[in-house]
Order: C-alpha cells, then structure tokens, then sequence
C-alpha cells in the first residue's frame, strides 16, 4: 500500500499544526493542575467560548489580531472569576470535589453558549489569505502562521515562567506552597492568576483554531478529551511533556487518517494512552517516575 | 537589663521585657481534634537571641508555625511589633518582616540558588540597587552559594541547602529570624558554621528564634532559653545560668 | 444502627416501596413512564455509588457499562426470536463485566483522579467504537428492537404493560438496593469504605487494595448494566448518545445531589434532578442546564453530603 509521499508531508504538517494548537491547550490544563491539583474540566468550554469572543470580535473590527487579544483578555477574567467563585471555597477539600465542581461549570458554560449562540456553526475567516506550494498542492499560509504562534505564545510562556517574577513565583508555589507563602508569596493571588493564565491559553487556542473547523457549543467536548489524554500521556505538571505529547499525538492522528475516517482516526489517541498507561503510567516523556 | 522572673515549676514564667518585638500569649493550636499547644508564652526582645529547648513532638516546630501563621491560633495571640498577627496570612506575615528556616530547610528544589533567593527579594519598594546589595552580602558570607548560584536548589549538599534557607529568610530583610533546628543532620563542622551565622545575624540586629536539640550550640548562642514541654512553655532561664549537664536540661531534654 | 433507627428505616422503606408499587396504577401514562425511568436511571447512580461514596474512587466511565448493557440486550432481543427477556438480562450483564473487568485492569491502579480522566477517557473510547461500528451497531442511528415478554417459554409468558413493567423494574432495583445494603454492611463492604477514608493505612493493615478495587469496579458495573439492559426494555431502543461521558456526568450529579454513600441518595438525587429537569424545561425549554448546572455547584460547595445527607443530619439532631 503505497501512500503518497506528497500525501505524508501534508499530514505531517497538519499533525504539527493541529499539534501546537493541541499544545496551547494542553499547555493551560496541565498548567493548573501542576499549580493547584484542579482537574479543569470546564478547560473545553474556555477554549470555545475564546472563540466566540474571537468570533464577535472579529465581526466588529475585522482584526484577527484585537479577536486574539480580547479572547485571551476576557477569559482570562471569567477564568479568574471562575477560580474565585467555585473553586477558592473548595480550598482543603478532596481533590474529587474539585473535579466535580469544574464539571459542573463546564455544564452552565456550554449551555450557556447554546443559549447565548445558538446550535449553528460560525466562521473564523483566516488571518492571511494565500497558499504556497508544496510539491504539487496548495498549502494554506494562515495555518503555518497559526502554528508559529502558538509556538510562539508557548515559547514566550517559558520565558515568563523562567525569568519573570511572577513567574519564579508560580514555579515556588507549585513546587512548595506552605513555604512559598511563609516567603512573602502571596499565594492566593497567585493562583487566581494561573487560573486566568491557563483559561487564556485556551481561549487563545480557541480563536486560532477556528478557522480550522468551525466555532459551535460543542466543540469544547472534543478538546477537553484530548487534552487530558495529552497531559497524562506527558505527565501531569509537566510543560515540556505536554507539547512532546501533543505533537506526537495529532501527528499520529493525522497519518491515521490516511487510512481511516477521521472520527476514527482519534482511537489513535486512545491506544497511545493505553500505552502509557500500561508502562509508562506517570508519563511518557517524564524522565524519572516518581 | 530587664526584670526577669525566675523559674516557677507549674506556672509560666516569662520574662517581661518592655516592649518585645515578639511576644506569645497563651497560644493554643489544634490539629484536627489533637490540642498541640496548650498556652504557650514567650517573648524575643529586639536582637535578641532566644532559645527554645524541649523533646521531639513537644510543640517546637508548631510554636514556630502559629508565628508564621501557617497554623493560625485558636486562642491566645501573637504580636509582632505590638501589632496582632495571629489571624494574618503567611505571606503578609512575611513581608512584615518574620524570616522562617524551618525544620527540614524545604528550599525549592527545582529552583537555582538565584532563583531561591530572588523570591525573598522581588517585593514591593526594594530598589535594584538594593537588591544588588543584599545579594552581595549574601554571596559574601556565604561563599559556597556563589559558586552554586546556577545550580538547582534539590543538587545541593545538607549543609549548603541549610545555608540556602537561611539566606533566602535573609533576603526578606527581616526583623527576626526563626531557625528550627538547623543543626540537624550536619557535621560538626557546619555545625560551628551555624553558630557563625547566628552571630551574623545578631551582629545585623537581627532577633533570632532558635529551636534546637543541640545544647551547648544553644547555650552558647542564645542569651534566654524557654523550655518546653507537652505544649507548653514550662520553664525559662538565663543562658549563662544553666551549663550543659544542669538537672533542669536533663528534665526538659533527656531520654 | 439502633433499633429504633432500624424499625424506622424499614418502615420508611416499606412506605416508599408501597408508593411506588401504586404509583402506575394512579398516575398519566407519562408520569407513569417517568417514574420508571426514574427507577431505572437510579439504579444507575445507585451503581456508581458503590464506587464514588463507598470505594472513594469518582468513575466517569459509567455510561460505558451503562451503554454496553443496552446494546448487550438489544443484541439478545434482535436475535432471539422470540425476544427472549432472560437472554437479554445475560447478554447485558455479562458484556458489562467484561467491559468493567477491562477498565478495572487499568484503572485501579491509577490515583484517584487519574482514575476519573481514565473513566471518562474509556468511556468515550466504547462511544467512539459504537459510534463507528456501523455494521454492528447502526451506528448513529441506533437499534430498534421488540420488547421481549415476561415469562419463560412461549405458554408461560406475557406481554408487558407498562404498569407490569414498571412493576418489574421496581422489583428489579428494590431488589438490587437490598443486596447492595447487603454487601456494603458486610466486612467488604467495610474494607471498601476504610480504603475511602485512607488508602495508604488500609494497604499497610494488608488489605490488597487493588483486588478490591477491581471487586469494587465489576460490581459497579454489573449494576449500571443492569439499569441499561431495563432501558433497552422499557424503550425498545439503544443508541450511542447513552454511552457518551456525559451521562456519566449526569450520573455521578446524581450521586452528588442525593448523597453519597447512602445507595438510596443516589436514587433521590436522580428523581431530584429528573423532577427539576422536567419543571424547568417547561419554562426554559432547552436550557435547564444552566440553572441547574448552578444549582449542582452550590450543592458542591455548600451541601457536599446532598440532600439524604443532609437530611439525615436534620433528623439527627
């Protein structure tokens, strides 16, 4: 069965994009579990409701640019008040009664998106219009420059993480909260900041994938899936886990589509969590098991 | 210097400094149902050097958590500068100017040495230059943490993460310090490390609160020692009263 | 339990039966319905129970053992000829224990909420493949089938009613909350609940904690499919959306609502939140959810031990 080589490098290529994209997402989810413990499964709804705001946006100004920067401003307020409302007074409680609590607010979120929008799926128009040649097919420009920037975005999150205050912050908080705190950390606050951090991520990813597919209530329900099956395959808490897996994941998916239907084609994801869940369990790409 | 009430067996006696930058009235704690501290008092006047001797599990490391207000007081109070701060958060705690070394040093593993010491120093109104400042200090008195500084915090030695916590409490230019058993784990020669660092601070007008199990370390470093025991302050002495091998140590300490 | 606590129970439970035992013979053709579904999606939370309040393990995988049970009987109903009720019963369970023993293998050994992501993950997993097998089970569209009689052998049996059948779900679920009782008050049930309030000290006792967890997650199992192959009958009908992860959710809202760790709360939870379901799409037609979805998270935060819990605690005083 002879597959095209042509037919390989675009699938590769759109397993690396859908994979950055999948990254951002993961990036947010793992992000605030390493942080806090929480479990966000509300992470879905904050990735469509990102593009939505992307959507309206869009259809005020024209911008791709102000959609991206209003998605990523306004859910990282709503997540910031999510975190606020729901989840401070959970403070001390089992981990469960997070999970159930995130659950609950991804229920109202996308009801309410199904209110509010409507069941009807909506355009995203691409940033940049225009193809390049690969081989003998037309490539669409706007999807490499999607991919960029979530490289992009992820890559400047490292270097926050890595060097700004708040950043060394987070990085104290989640390695050791009491004594973060009893430093002069004011923790409390800091966690409504990744709470916001990580909503933004996925709401950004949101406003970038929608000229992929388009925007609708539902759309949430298929990233939150795999997103957490990135981030266990790469480790809960795990940043750099997050996007190897990511990537591996959607460029799996992509060359399983060759053959299969696409709706099939995400069984691919599941054998690989399998997988790590047989011999790896705390991680593929997490270097020493704890 | 102040009138100091000497020991009453079933009673507090705690000496009534004028105006302690420090100062425990009658704190209790629990844990869950467990009542750990049953009332305890003490007091660490400015620069102070103060001692808090006892067996494991009577209350030492608890007595240093409900001041940092990782365990807050159910009754009885804790003033800092006058001010009550029982109720406070840690971190406001903190930046009021209570530096903590707790047992177990606990710096931040995956964190470098710089990185370590940055989350004590990036506050509110300290300027670079300052900030430059302390981290000379720093790196000048303790040397090993410069040659470390790139280093993460959880590849050190025992002895260079004690001296780590204690400079990252220093970071934090604090009014006092509160060591839990720093001495625990570390050669003899660290041990005099210890001591040297201990009068650093007090040369720095830093107060220090020290629990140890150590006793010559504590007697010769601490002016006062308080004595504790079942959660309670039971006794209180002037360091240059007591020597190593008094009755009223092997009381309080022995097996 | 006290005896006067006993006496009480009993007598409680001896009303509530006779209440439903009478209900469809007093009430519309609708409610009559809705008491029955109301039965049959009890017993599904009432399974999710055992792991959620008993075990401390939160399972989002329920609609798989749930899904598997329906189309189990709706396998047996379509080739039986005539549709034979106890092949569906078989057909059901026994599908739902191999599906239960395939999630217990990996997802006992995981923390717990590993365990939930993992639940959750398989349950889409069995939604994906049914959703896929076109072939086996008409895919999207579902499978209709005929309902089977009550009886055995062609001249002992007859027809359904939908009074008979509520009568037979009731007895069904009465009868699989007492054995339930049963194995929770008994010593393992005991062991489940000590590895819910602490795991590591039950293990260091010499519990194998896994053994019961896998125990744990089969019973589980059997019991939600149970409640799918009584679905398959009552509605003649099995389709994918039932095995999709949120109606696990709806589940384990269920148990939350009600109570955990009272096998009846879930049961409460479930007519609650139906109940309310039905009240309010009556005025807000398709979006109940979000009001509803509120209430859950109040009832999260505020109420955690639901309503029997709470109520219990009322009448404790």
């Amino acid at each position: 069965m002879g597959v095209p080589l042509d037919q390989i490098l675009i699938q590769t290529i759109n397993g690396v994009v859908t994979g950055m994209i999948l990254a951002l997402v993961a990036s947010g989810l793992t992000l605030i579990f390493g942080i806090m413990d929480v479990v966000n499964f509300a992470h879905g709804e904050l990735f469509m409701l990102g593009a939505y705001v992307g959507v309206l946006t869009l259809a005020v100004t024209g911008n791709f640019w102000l959609a991206l920067i209003a998605a990523s401003l306004l859910i990282a307020l709503l997540g910031a008040a999510i975190y606020l409302v729901t989840l401070r007074p959970l403070i001390g409680r089992d981990s469960l009664t997070t999970i159930l609590a995130t659950f609950g607010v991804s229920l109202v979120l996308q009801n309410y998106a199904l209110w509010q929008f409507g069941p009807v799926s909506r355009k995203i128009s691409e940033p940049i219009v225009g193809h390049f040649t690969l081989f003998y097919l037309d490539y669409p420009w706007y999807r490499v420059v999607i991919a960029l920037l979530s490289g992009a975005i992820i890559g400047g999150f490292w270097l926050f993480l890595k060097y700004g205050t708040v950043g060394i912050w987070i990085r104290a908080t989640t390695q050791d909260r009491v004594m973060a705190q009893a430093m002069g950390i004011p923790v409390p606050w800091v966690l409504t900041i990744v709470f916001g951090i990580g909503s933004a991520m996925a709401a950004i990813s949101g406003v970038l994938f929608g000229p992929f597919g388009g925007v609708d209530p539902t759309m949430g329900l298929n990233w939150i899936l795999r997103a957490f099956i990135v981030v266990v395959v790469g480790g809960m808490g795990s940043l750099g886990g997050s996007i190897a897996a990511a990537i591996l994941i959607s460029l799996l998916e992509a060359y399983a589509s060759l053959w299969v239907s696409p709706s099939q084609a995400v069984i691919v994801s599941f054998v690989v969590l399998i997988v790590t869940l047989l011999f790896r369990p705390t991680g593929l790409f997490v270097a020493t098991p704890k | 210097m102040n009138a100091i009430a000497d020991e009453v067996p079933a009673t507090v006696a705690v000496a009534q400094l004028a105006a302690p930058l420090l100062k425990l009235d009658g704190v209790h704690t629990y844990y869950g149902k467990s009542h750990i501290l049953h009332g305890v008092s003490l007091q660490v006047g400015h620069g102070e050097v103060v001692g808090l001797l006892g067996r494991n599990g009577v209350g030492k490391s608890t007595t240093m958590k409900a001041i940092t207000g990782i365990v807050h007081p159910s009754a009885g109070d804790v003033l800092f500068d006058g001010q009550s701060i029982g109720h406070l958060p840690s971190h406001r705690i903190a930046r009021l100017g209570i530096g903590y070394v707790p047992e177990d040093r606990r710096i931040f593993p995956l964190l470098t040495v710089v990185e370590n010491l940055r989350v004590g120093l990036d506050r509110h109104g300290v300027t670079k230059a300052r900030k430059a400042e302390l981290m000379d200090k720093v790196y000048t008195y303790f040397p090993r943490l410069a040659e470390r500084r790139s280093q993460s915090g959880g590849t050190l030695s025992g002895g260079e993460q004690q001296m780590l916590a204690i400079a990252r409490a220093m970071m934090l230019e604090p009014k006092i310090i509160l060591l839990d058993e720093p001495t625990e784990g570390l050669m003899p020669r660290m041990v005099s490390q210890i001591r040297e660092i201990i009068d650093v601070l007090h040369r720095e007008a830093v107060a220090v609160l020290l629990v140890e199990q150590n006793v010559p370390l504590t007697l010769d470093a601490c002016t006062r020692i308080y004595f504790i025991e079942k959660g309670e302050v039971r006794h209180h002495a002037l360091a240059s009263d007591l020597q190593v091998n008094d009755p009223v140590i092997h009381q309080y300490l022995g097996v | 339990m006290t005896r006067r606590h006993g006496v009480l129970f009993w007598a409680g439970f001896a009303i509530v039966v006779a209440l439903l035992f009478v209900a469809p013979l007093v009430l519309p053709p609708f409610w009559r319905r809705f008491v029955t579904e109301i039965l049959i999606w009890g017993l599904l939370a009432m399974s999710s129970d055992i792991l959620i309040g008993y075990t401390g393990m939160i399972s989002f995988g329920h609609s798989a053992f749930f899904g598997v049970g329906m189309y189990g009987a709706a396998a047996a109903l379509l080739t039986s000829n005539p549709p034979n009720l106890w092949l569906a019963l078989a057909y059901g369970l026994i599908l739902a224990a191999l599906v239960a023993a395939f999630v217990a293998y990996f997802a006992t050994r995981l923390r717990d909420i590993y365990f939930a992501i993992t639940t959750l993950i398989f349950s889409q997993i069995f939604y994906v493949i049914i959703f896929t097998s076109t072939a086996w089970t008409g895919g999207e569209n579902g499978l209709t089938f005929d309902q089977p009689k009550l009886g055995f052998g062609e001249t002992l049996s007859v027809y359904f009613t939908p009074t008979t059948l509520h009568w037979f779900v009731l007895f069904v679920v009465v009868a699989s909350y007492l054995l339930l009782r049963r194995i929770t008050q008994s010593p393992f049930g005991m062991v489940l609940q000590s590895i819910r309030e602490n795991e590591p000290r039950t293990r260091a006792i010499g519990y194998p904690v896994e053994r019961y967890k896998i125990v744990a997650v089969m019973l589980s199992g059997l019991f939600a499919g149970l409640a799918g192959v009584l679905y398959a009958i009552q509605n003649q009908f099995a389709a994918p959306d039932f095995v999709f992860f949120l109606v696990s959710g709806e589940t384990v809202i269920y148990n939350v609502i009600g109570g955990i760790g009272t096998l009846a709360g879930p049961i409460v939870g479930a007519a609650f939140f139906l109940l309310l379901r039905e009240g309010l799409s009556r005025f807000l037609t398709e979006y109940y959810l979000i009001p509803l979805g509120v209430i859950f998270i109040a009832m999260v935060i505020l109420l955690p031990q639901g309503l029997l819990g709470f109520a219990r605690r009322w009448l404790n005083q």
